[in-house]
């Protein structure tokens, strides 16, 4: 008999993510095909009751929490004894949770902590046999695999965006408070604040439709002989206030402000896609100047429609990688796009 | 007042990434199809851990760095040869699979062994690196369960910069959601960093670091122990590539007008 805990953490605002309800969902639906099965969830936060609320009208039996100022703050040492604390509590022989970057840090060793196992960037999870199975990616979303495991604790990191999110409804959800003893060891470390670009420099908007993709060819020397790199700036940051897009890049064009050559001031690694970049979730792909070659394709695993722009008829979009190749300079493509999204769309 | 650190970087290696894979059943599980032929590079988020490390240790004097690397010891000794061109460290290695359908504990708990038995390891300077997500199993798990076996509780992923602060504090940033950072203080060693890309070119090689670090990558290739992984309790139902592959539609004599309308009209669907 499998015991089922959510594990989550509230957001500074004490509201509950997407991605939680999208590891509420998997494990609901993981309760659902497995009998006699208990579902309970454990929140972390400063304060837990509003999003234990938020969910209450969901199938789930009992509520853990664990809250106090000290676990605001995603840090690996408190988040720990705080996740090792509620799963003592909720005594659980698995744990789905999401794969937030705070979540991320810390699953595998409060797994470790707990004598048991731990499997991230999960991206599906079933029942077969009375079975849990569970998918995800491996060689950078080259292969997919799906596995299962014998040993408890098993701690499931479910992929944001990869799960629909649970609509369950809200109530008054009754939450058993679980004390956690820190000591000055767990606060080592305090978090100092959010770096970030200012908002209007923000090119990273995960929840945009669209990825805009750029590529080297943009620093290129064009047709004329010559770079254009000013005008290539203005296109590409005219179409992203157009079209509200979201930036990724290939390394190629990242790298060279590294190498000491001009570049789009605006572009970090932050934006590169593929085998050493990101990995988005938009439902569709517009790829600009950008060869395509398999390392930065493999960044485009959960994008849904892709559109590319390039010069080469040959080059790696043509072999499956896109669903429209359109060969012709992205300069005057993107302009006349630009034009185009101005004047609201209508030619 | 400068700490000398100890810095132990946990890297391994992986198929280069510009080689086709291809799932295979093998008497032990999933694997690649021609493994031990595939052409392999160091890791790459690992080796932006190895040479952040090197730098530290430049400017942290008295430092050192180590390359605890467990893989296949006829490949890890291919790889070092450029590797060890790179920066100066000395070699930890552990002779085993380095696939990705290996299990993430107990890969970390070989590497974890392995970093306890360096010779004067001191835990008061000690900063444990390596990859946030490695190449192959992609599962940023096993620096965390290194970190948790090594009783180190102040832990980073996802890690772009490293500063030393002159009370020798540790100011980090690691990646966080919507392309942002977040900035912790730590209060100095011990500490685990998992690496992303940082902010560092890959060094050019020299022939002559090269030569230095050869003298001991050597010796401990010849003494790697030999590490089995057993994937204890774990199975793989089906390990497959994606079956869509697209049936691109190659638009080659259409104006930009043309284009940017179809363009405009997709995006707006
Ligand atoms: C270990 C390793 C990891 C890597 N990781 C990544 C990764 O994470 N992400 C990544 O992207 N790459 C990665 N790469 C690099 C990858 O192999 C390619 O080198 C890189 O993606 C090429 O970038 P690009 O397509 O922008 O540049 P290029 O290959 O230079 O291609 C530029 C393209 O622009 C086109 N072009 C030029 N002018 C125009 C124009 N006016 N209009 C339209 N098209 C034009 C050209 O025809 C060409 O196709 C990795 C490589 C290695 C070895």
């Amino acid at each position: 008999m499998e015991t089922i805990l959510v594990l989550a953490h509230t957001e500074n605002d004490g509201s509950l993510a997407k991605s939680a309800r999208e590891a509420l969902h998997a494990a609901a639906t993981l309760h659902k095909s497995l009998a006699d099965s208990k579902l309970l969830v454990g929140l972390i936060g400063e304060n837990i009751q509003a999003a234990a609320n938020s969910i209450a009208a969901s199938p789930v039996t009992k509520y853990f929490g664990v809250t106090g100022a000290e676990f605001c703050q995603s840090r690996y040492a408190t988040d720990a004894a705080a996740a090792e604390a509620v799963f003592k509590a909720a005594q659980a022989t698995v744990v789905v949770a999401p794969a937030t970057s705070r979540w991320a840090r810390v699953l595998p060793g409060v797994a470790q902590r707990l004598g048991g196992r731990a499997d991230t960037h999960v991206t599906g999870v079933a029942v077969a046999d009375g079975k849990i199975s569970v998918s995800r990616w491996y060689y950078r979303q080259r292969m997919e695999g799906v596995l299962t495991r014998t040993p408890r604790p098993w701690i499931l990191g479910i992929d944001p965006g990869s799960q629909t999110a649970c609509d369950c409804g809200a109530g008054t959800a009754t939450v058993e408070m679980v004390p956690v003893n820190l000591t000055d060891a767990n606060k080592r470390t305090t978090v100092v604040g959010i770096r970030e670009p200012k908002a209007d420099a923000q090119t990273i908007r995960p929840d945009a439709q669209l990825l805009f993709v750029t590529g080297a060819g943009w620093t290129k020397k064009q047709a004329d002989g010559q770079t254009h790199l000013p005008e290539a700036e203005k296109l590409i940051l005219g179409f992203l206030k157009a079209s509200r897009a979201s930036l990724g890049s290939s390394k190629s064009l990242v790298d060279l402000g590294g190498e000491g050559q001009a570049v789009l001031p605006f572009l970090s690694h932050l934006n590169q896609v593929g085998q050493t970049g990101a990995t988005p979730r938009h439902a569709k792909g517009l790829s600009t100047c950008c060869h395509g070659e398999e390392p930065h394709t493999v960044g485009w695993r959960f994008i849904g429609e892709r559109r590319a722009i390039s010069l080469d008829p040959n080059c790696g979009w043509a072999r499956g990688k896109a669903d429209v190749l359109y060969v012709a300079d992205a300069f005057a493509v993107i302009a006349k796009v630009n034009e185009l999204l101005a004047a609201g769309g209508t030619p | 007042m400068s700490t000398a650190y100890q810095i132990v970087v946990c890297g391994s290696i992986v198929p280069d990434p510009l080689q086709t894979l291809e799932p295979v059943a093998s008497p032990t599980g999933p694997a690649l199809k021609n493994e031990m032929m595939l052409p392999a590079v160091l890791d790459p988020w690992a080796g932006h851990a190895l040479y952040e490390a090197a730098n530290l240790a430049k400017n942290q004097p008295g430092s050192k760095v180590w390359l605890v690397s467990l893989g296949p010891k006829a490949k890890l000794q291919q790889v070092m040869m450029t590797v060890a061109q790179k920066v100066p460290f000395e070699l930890v290695a552990l002779d085993g699979s380095a696939s990705g359908f290996t299990d993430a504990t107990e890969t970390a708990a070989a590497l974890a062994d392995a970093i306890a038995a360096i010779p004067g390891l001191d835990k008061s300077k000690l900063l444990v690196f390596g990859g946030w997500e490695s190449a192959s199993r992609g599962a940023g798990a096993t620096l965390q369960i290194v970190g948790e076996r090594l009783g180190i509780v102040d832990q980073f992923q996802g890690v772009d910069q490293l500063t030393v602060n002159a009370d020798g504090s540790l100011e980090i940033l690691e990646r966080i959601e919507g392309g942002k950072h977040q900035v912790s203080k730590c209060a100095g060693a011990p500490a685990l960093l998992g690496w992303a890309t940082g902010n560092l070119p890959e060094p050019k090689n020299n022939p002559q670091v090269g030569m230095v670090n050869m003298r001991t990558v050597m010796p401990a290739l010849q003494k790697a122990k030999p590490t089995k992984l057993a994937g204890e309790g774990l199975s793989f139902a089906s390990v497959a590539l994606p079956k869509q592959l697209r049936e691109t539609q190659i638009v080659k004599d259409k104006s930009p007008d043309g284009i940017a309308k179809e363009i405009v009209e997709w995006i707006k669907k």
